[in-house]
């Protein structure tokens, strides 16, 4: 019996048209840009100036505050330039432009393919080799994993859940990886659970990945305390407090962390990223790419370098193919529209994803019928047709009362709209609004 | 039947006349005590409630110009200097005059000059629009054309020309309340003097780049040459950041810089086209707004430059 | 290469929009209206036809010269509302009254409001409602024309189950011997349709098959039909079982009058029910509730239409008062 969480969600076809493509490792590119912000939080501090020579796994930036996370060169050569770079929104981001000679590691990473799965470090050594590694959370949110694993005072964790739903259609980096490596995630998963002195640990994988299940459930055999928990394909399974609902059954109160329910959520990638860190010294530098589209010939999931320019991974101007007409870092429901396609990848790029205009462009709006498809899809039980209205309207006191905070963005509402009403683009801009008030509120 | 009639009309006059008493003593129960001022300087208030003033509304406007000492700092913008004339009669008090200000909107980027580099396909809304990307075109600092500032505008006194994708201020109607202003996630909208005659020069971008990437974006895009800070007898241009701005209370309204402007940038409102050199070689907003105030008295260039001396 | 588009999130959308889900409405209505045709031939095509085009013209004219904006009549809303209205005619009525009623239902009860979705009350019930208090006498005329083919026009009573019952219990008799008067009066001749009345609701078979469609194309859910028809049955159950002789039982209940066509197409109409589900729990159960005591206790025989208009006014307050359950708990 599948489970899954508690309200709302919505059924896109998943369209998981790379499933059964194997991770390539993707060429160098001939140019590196690293950017300084590939966390939640602060962007790093650039380490490095421009002539210097640089060998992969390299720290080049590092953090600039509690929120921030180590930033390391993914390929060998020298810094040519330590500038902003325009990100795949445009907009100016400080990076550290290397041009690629060669590729020399750094000598103290383990390159071997052998699985290392005697754990030596404690728990403090554990979160601090993580934190040198950069390693951030890999399923969207880019949140540091060591501050994810370190609860705050007065708060304890007793579970570590391991994402492995993947609901948003088209991707797969994270199948494959479940595919491929299964056994460097447990371990990822065991290092965790011993950092954060947890027994129990679940890994959550959608039905409709049968052989994902399979392959981790025997992976996961030989470890006490680790089971895979079988969840219902369902938009948004993946979404941290729909995940904790749907394993455990326990609900991340409004306003709160994940951590008050006492569950740590990590992506997939995020532990196979803790294993490399941890066993094999290998800082935060690569990671599985989806390129997938059903206007491409043919999909791809690549091993890429950070900072590899997404016009590289796409081949431009040839690769990309006439009838695309919109390119999405992530997936159709949470990602990001690029509008540099020169922008380079960063650490939590999951995929990059090409959508034809019939695919992707948006209905003309008409009136709301008040159908209330909207309400029964918003996993977090809000009303969106309301907060669509109170934005318009400007306010900001009765969206706050509506709790227009607790949205997660998902984007149920707006894909389930039959009036194609931009609920989403109205809300999110009003929770940002709402949120900044509440902030510049003194604190009782 | 008659008794029927008598028994109604008997008991609704009782009732009326119980009903009445009880208003009479819960209105005199429950009574604000008010500065009568107050009402006084709300009847004289334009009662557009725009909050250009800053506070929320007329009412809150007089409240505060009631309470406060002096009437500085307190200015109604719809209402101007004539509203502030009676407000400080009403209350006794000096107030200083201003100089009547407009929206202006800061931006070159046509759908001729600044091509589209992308499609946007999200909801109408530049607050939208600007938190998702650097926007549809190469500047990242030009209008982005959803018309945020059209739907802030309680006075219907700019819109998006859906000509030239770029807000336009009808100068008759703008209050310079600063709504606009407000609502612009780009900031590209500002208040400046009304000038002398209405005439007013600007710098219409605000495109921080350097000159070069400044130009692929938009074809009148300020490139930061400094010609026009060279050329100021008056020293009111500045530039900062390849941009360059024109301080309205230096500017004497000469036009040397906008002679001057390569990309033509800078902008003059509202004067006559001039007789030889100009007609040659209009800006083209120059001439779509001298042609639009046909009606204005010709005048020779140098006017408004002595006017202002004058004063 | 081309212009890229760019949006924030989610890039796709799903498969429905208005028009589908009006075309879904309209394919659900389609057993109904067959059937209303079979047995009532040209004039139930004749109202039908009347009612959807009137709807869809005055809307199209209404917004095109009165309002000045773009016209919204390809969404087919007007189209559902006609036949909806057709459907709860009648047979026997004139096209005039139809045209009237498509008149007051699309110009009184949905533009003046602002259109799809701003309306309070069901534009088609409103309509209905209208035509009943304007001409009771043809609105509660309930002869039969001419069926298709020569349908079993005989087995078709001149008069509604409940407003024989209705008359019945006015001129003294048990419901017992109402029923005994009148053989036609059976449960199996009210689901193929034997019963008079209005032309959608004669057959409950036709109903119920539209129902299922409905809830497979998941345009509805089934709880506001499923509530209306548990309330009244209970409602009903609780009179009956207090006197049998005055009051009819709940399968009866059931069966006879707007109960289905208004459960199913009426009450779910999106705009004037309630958003949350524990709103359209009250909301249905109200339905049900007043629907019974018209029928029992008011002057009508049948109380559908105005237990829905009553229930309608009150969705503003049960979307205010009713709100979805919130993840994580409220404050």
């Amino acid at each position: 019996m599948s489970k899954t969480f508690r309200m709302g969600g919505v059924h896109p076809n998943d369209r998981k048209i790379s499933n059964d493509c194997a991770i390539e490792v993707f060429p160098l590119p001939r140019r590196a840009y690293i950017s300084m912000a590939q966390h939640l939080g602060a962007p790093a501090t650039p380490a490095v100036n421009v002539g210097d020579k640089v060998k992969t796994g390299q720290l080049i930036g590092t953090p600039s505050g509690f929120m921030s996370a180590n930033v390391h060169s993914s390929v060998s050569g020298t810094v040519a330039a330590v500038e902003p770079v325009a990100d795949l929104a445009g907009n100016k981001v400080m990076s550290i432009v290397i041009d690629v000679e060669g590729d020399e590691w750094m000598p103290e990473i383990d390159r071997t393919p052998d699985i290392v799965r005697e754990i030596t470090l404690d728990g403090p050594a554990i979160i601090s080799r993580i934190k040198d590694c950069g390693v951030v959370g890999l399923g969207g949110a880019s949140f540091p994993t060591h501050i994810k694993l370190s609860p705050p005072p007065g708060k304890t964790a007793d579970c570590l859940i391991i994402n492995g739903a993947e609901c948003e259609p088209y991707l797969t980096s994270d199948y494959r990886i479940m595919m491929e490596r299964p056994e460097e995630i447990v371990l990822g998963a065991v290092i965790m659970m011993k950092a954060l002195n947890v027994t129990r640990g679940y890994i959550g994988i959608e039905d409709n990945k049968p052989a994902a299940i399979e392959s981790m459930r025997n992976a996961a055999s030989g470890y006490p305390g680790i089971e895979v928990v079988v969840l219902r394909k369902k938009y948004p399974q993946g979404g941290e407090k729909q995940l904790i609902n749907a394993v455990t059954g326990r609900s991340v109160p409004s306003m709160g962390l994940p951590i008050d329910t006492g569950a740590v959520v990590q992506n997939a990638a995020t532990a196979l990223a803790v294993y490399e860190a941890v066993q094999k010294n290998k800082p935060l530098i690569d990671n599985t790419i989806t390129v997938t589209g059903q206007c491409l010939p043919e999909s791809h999931n690549w091993l890429v370098r950070v900072g590899t320019p997404y016009s590289e991974i796409l081949g431009a101007p040839d690769g990309i193919p006439e009838n695309a007409a919109k390119i999405i870092s992530g997936g159709p429901m949470m990602g990001k529209a690029v509008a540099n396609i020169n922008a380079p990848t960063v650490k939590a790029n999951g995929a990059l994803l090409l959508l034809t205009e019939e695919q992707t462009r948006r209905m003309k709006s008409s009136n709301c019928i008040r159908c209330g498809k909207c309400v029964d899809a918003c996993p977090m039980g809000l009303e969106p047709y309301l907060l669509n209205k109170l934005s318009g309207a400007g306010k900001m006191d009765e969206l706050e009362e509506h709790n227009v905070y607790d949205c997660i963005e998902c984007g149920c509402c707006m894909f389930t709209c039959p009036a194609g009403i931009p609920l989403l683009d109205h809300i999110r801009q009003a929770k940002g609004e709402v949120i900044r008030i509440m902030r510049s509120r003194p604190k009782k | 039947m008659s008794d029927t009639l008598l028994f109604t009309v008997l008991t609704m006059a009782v009732l009326g006349l119980l009903l009445a008493v009880v208003l009479y003593f819960v209105a005199k129960k429950f009574r604000v005590e008010e500065d009568p001022r107050i009402d006084e300087v709300e009847s004289v208030m334009p009662g557009a409630n725009c909050g250009g003033c800053g506070f929320a509304g007329c009412r809150a406007f007089a409240e505060n110009a009631v309470m406060s000492e002096t009437l500085d700092g307190i200015f109604c913008p719809v209402g101007g200097n004539a509203v502030m004339k009676k407000v400080a009669e009403k209350l006794g008090r000096e107030v200083q005059e201003k100089a009547p200000m407009v929206a202006v909107v800061r931006c070159n980027g046509t759908c001729e000059n600044r091509p589209r580099t992308s499609i946007y396909d999200g909801c109408a809304s530049c607050k939208v629009e600007n938190a998702l990307y650097c926007g549809d075109t190469g500047c990242r600092y030009g209008c982005l054309g959803n018309g945020d500032c059209e739907r802030a505008c309680p006075f219907g006194a700019i819109r998006v020309n859906p000509a030239t994708g770029l807000p336009e201020v009808d100068e008759n109607l703008c209050t310079a309340c600063g709504n606009c202003v407000k609502a612009c996630p780009k900031g590209i909208i500002e208040l400046r003097t009304k000038g002398p005659k209405n005439r007013r020069m600007y710098v219409s971008c605000m495109n921080r780049e350097k000159g070069g990437v400044a130009r692929k974006a938009c074809s009148a895009a300020c490139i930061g040459c400094r010609k026009c800070e060279k050329v100021c007898p008056f020293g009111a241009i500045t530039v900062e950041d390849n941009l360059s701005y024109i301080d309205f209370t230096k500017c004497r309204l000469c036009r040397k810089c906008f002679d001057e402007c390569p990309t033509h940038a800078i902008r003059a409102v509202n004067f006559p086209p001039r007789p030889a050199k100009s007609a040659a070689a209009p800006a083209p907003q120059t001439a779509a707004e001298a042609v639009e105030k046909p009606g204005l008295p010709k005048a020779e260039p140098s006017t408004p430059e002595k006017k202002e001396e004058q004063k | 290469m081309r212009n890229l588009i760019i949006s924030p999130s989610p890039h796709i959308h799903g498969r429905e929009n208005t028009r589908r889900i009006m075309a879904d409405v309209l394919i659900a209505l389609s057993p109904a209206m067959l059937v209303s045709v079979w047995f009532f031939g040209l004039s139930a095509i004749k109202l039908i036809l009347v009612g959807a085009v009137t709807c869809a013209g005055a809307e199209y004219l209404i917004q095109k010269h009165i309002l000045r904006r773009e016209s919204s009549v390809s969404d087919l809303s007007a189209v559902v509302t006609g036949v909806l209205l057709a459907l709860n005619l009648p047979p026997s009525a004139p096209w005039w009254v139809m045209f009237i009623g498509a008149l007051i239902a699309i110009g009184v009860a949905k533009m003046t409001f602002g259109g799809l979705g701003q309306n309070i009350f069901n534009p088609a019930l409103v309509g209905r409602v209208f035509l009943l208090v304007s001409f009771p006498v043809i609105m509660t005329d309930w002869s039969v024309p001419q069926g298709l083919f020569g349908g079993s026009v005989d087995a078709l009573s001149g008069a509604t189950p409940l407003s024989m019952v209705k008359e019945g219990i006015a001129s003294g008799l048990t419901v017992e011997q109402i029923l005994a008067q009148n053989p036609d009066l059976s449960y199996g001749q009210m689901l193929f349709a034997r019963v008079g009345g209005s032309a959608g609701e004669v057959s409950a078979l036709a109903l119920i098959a539209g129902f299922i469609y409905l809830l497979i194309r998941r345009v509805i859910k089934p709880t506001i039909p499923a509530v209306i028809l548990g309330t009244v049955f209970v409602v009903s159950g609780i009179f009956w079982l207090s006197d049998a002789s005055r009051f009819t039982d709940p399968v009866f209940n059931l069966l006879t009058g707007g109960v289905l066509l208004g459960s199913v197409f009426m009450a779910t109409d999106y705009v004037t029910s309630p958003m949350s589900t524990s709103g359209q729990i009250v909301y249905a159960a109200g339905i049900g509730l007043l629907t019974v005591l018209i029928r029992f206790f008011g002057s009508y025989p049948e109380g559908m239409s105005f237990a829905i208009l009553i229930m309608n006014a009150t969705v503003p307050l049960l979307n205010k008062y009713m709100r979805p359950k919130r993840f994580g708990g409220n404050k």
